[in-house]
């Protein structure tokens, strides 16, 4: 068995099934934890927290004006990443075809240049981050090993595919067996590290906006 | 029968001008990717050069090789078998048959021991003791260690020869293998392709002819001239793969516009041949110009890649029942977590009620 077949192969099958243990495992761990009971007179009901629960999820995508001054080159670095990926991820035909074949799920692909154009800049501003983070004097104490363990496993599926669009370093099937076992390795540390916020982000923002429209506070 | 006298005098003595014979250096010097000033070293070389001995042997296969080989252009069967080499055993162009045929085999042997190229088409079988593809009541097994142990080189033509081919693929009921695995002491040039391209066959053969060595191989063992690149890194389609555009069915409008084949399962990308450039039926065209994508014959295994038709970023990932199980394992794990969680929770809530001297509620 080549390289590009474990990856394809029996390598991608364990990787989502740990995958789908782990997030189900965090979710409903979380979801399924004892709350603190809230004794305050609800200010709104049911439909009202619902609303402040997605309006929350979005407006919390907006940085707060007293942090802005002071992380608009962090915020602006996550957010050129963040987006990039997320082109590089759905806007790629082989990607797209990736997701197809798990999900039934299709739209059409952009350019293929554009995705390789916008994979380095998302490689630049992830290496910049880097640098922010072990240069920062406070955010360098506040890292630990999950920090730069989830920094690796998200720079190395974009690092080894502009690789292998690039052939550089090793032959293309290698190279591809790389890239996908690297998004494999992406796949398995999700859920269990920082990474889980892909999916916990929803959860807690969610959670957050829905208390708060409880109380009557600003979402 | 190999002749003691030089090709340069065979062929003065055939009428095969020296503008014809320069023709033929000069095309096997471009096939190889070789400078222009070698095909006049490579006609010099040649002529001094005796008729090499060939022994072909056909195992496990389908007769496509020699297919492939009697549709070469340049140079053609002809020229390469009457006025190159001396082709002294093939089942399916000679004219001798049965006792005759194995006499001209082994007469072919004695007479050029440990200078005749042995080349095999097919796979062999090893289950049961080979017994499920003979010669002459020979196994192919026994007739590959005979006939290979005074040859100068061995050519594996063929995917089947190279890699296994199609009689390997899953469940392969007959054990086969590769030529490779079985012959160790000696060089083995790996001419794969499910048939080889025509050109490659003779373009190796003039090799050893001409310098008396075996072509710089890849790691697969096969000559690096005609395997060096990809499918896709020659592919006149790949224009249309950079720019995003894809033919999604093979009769949709991308199809008619000829662009990538790639979600339509072609393997180019991760497949080394000359296709692209040497191309098929005397340079006329190859698979993906004439509308679909190549089927990667030319590597090991392509026969169980997970299916022509699907494409390389696909994987072969299992069931959605298996994930689903997985995902259920996953919720029945969390719920016990946060069960533990939640015991813990009360245990402490009594501990420091108790300690407050307060009841729980």
């Amino acid at each position: 068995m080549t390289l590009l077949e474990f990856a394809r192969g029996p390598g991608l099958q364990w990787s989502l099934v740990i995958l789908a243990v782990g997030m189900m495992w965090r979710l409903v761990g979380i979801l399924a934890l004892k709350h603190k009971p809230d004794f305050s007179e609800p200010r709104a009901g049911g439909g009202a927290m619902f609303a402040g629960a997605v309006k929350t999820v979005f407006t919390r995508m907006v940085y707060a004006k007293p942090f802005r001054t002071q992380t608009t080159l962090a915020s602006l670095l996550s957010y050129v990443f963040h987006i990039g990926l997320a082109i590089v991820v759905f806007g790629f035909g082989p990607h797209i075809l990736f997701i197809r074949d798990l999900t039934g799920l299709s739209w059409p692909n952009l350019p293929s240049g554009m995705i390789y154009l916008t994979g380095v800049i998302t490689l630049g501003a992830l290496v910049a981050l880097l640098i922010r983070r072990m240069t920062h004097p406070v955010l360098r104490l506040l890292s630990n090993f999950d920090d730069y363990f989830s920094w690796l496993v998200t720079v190395l599926p974009i690092a080894t595919g502009l690789l292998a669009v690039a052939h550089l370093g090793a032959r293309y099937e290698t190279l591809l067996g790389l890239h996908i076992l690297s998004v494999e390795l992406l796949l398995v540390w999700l859920p269990f590290g920082k990474l889980g916020h892909a999916f916990l982000v929803f959860v807690s923002r969610a959670t957050t906006g829905a208390v708060f429209a409880r109380r009557g506070a600003a979402t | 029968m190999s002749q003691p006298e030089t090709l340069g005098l065979q062929l003065a003595r055939r009428g095969i001008s020296r503008r014809s014979f320069l023709k033929f250096c000069t095309a096997m010097a471009s096939a190889m990717a070789l400078p222009p000033a070698m095909a006049a070293q490579m006609a010099d070389a040649l002529a001094k050069a005796h008729r090499q001995s060939v022994i072909w042997l056909s195992f496990q296969e389908c007769t496509g090789c020699t297919e492939s080989l009697t549709r070469s252009h340049n140079p053609s069967l002809e020229s390469l078998i009457f006025d190159f080499i001396s082709l002294d055993y093939h089942h399916t162009l000679q004219a001798a048959s049965g006792e005759a045929a194995e006499h001209a085999r082994e007469a072919a042997m004695a007479a050029n021991a440990g200078n005749y190229i042995v080349v095999v088409d097919g796979s062999v079988p090893l289950k049961d003791d080979g017994v499920y593809s003979t010669i002459a009541g020979i196994t192919n097994l026994q007739m590959l260690k005979d006939t290979v142990k005074d040859a100068a080189a061995v050519v594996s033509v063929g995917t089947c020869a190279a890699f296994g081919g199609i009689p390997k693929a899953k469940p392969n009921p007959t054990g086969a293998v590769a030529i490779s695995e079985i012959v160790t002491d000696k060089p083995v040039i790996n001419v794969s392709g499910c048939p080889p391209i025509p050109v490659v066959i003779t373009g190796v053969l003039s090799h050893v002819l001409t310098f008396g060595s075996i072509p710089e191989l890849d790691h697969l063992g096969r000559p690096l001239a005609f395997f060096g690149e990809t499918i896709h890194d020659r592919c006149y389609r790949r224009p249309f793969y950079d720019r995003g555009l894809f033919a999604k069915a093979f009769d949709d409008e991308g199809a008619r516009k000829g662009w990538c084949l790639f979600e339509l399962g072609c393997k180019g990308p991760t497949t080394y041949n000359a296709c692209a450039t040497v191309k098929w039926n005397d340079g006329t065209s190859f698979p993906i110009e004439s509308g679909h994508g190549c089927l990667g014959c030319s590597e090991p295994d392509f026969w169980d890649g997970g299916g022509f038709y699907k494409a390389l970023s696909q994987g072969n990932w299992g069931t959605a029942e298996g994930i689903a199980a997985a995902a259920v394992a996953g919720a029945a794990i969390g719920t016990g977590a946060a069960m533990m969680s939640r015991k813990r929770q009360q245990s402490m809530v009594q501990e420091h009620g108790e300690s407050e001297g307060g009841t729980l509620k």
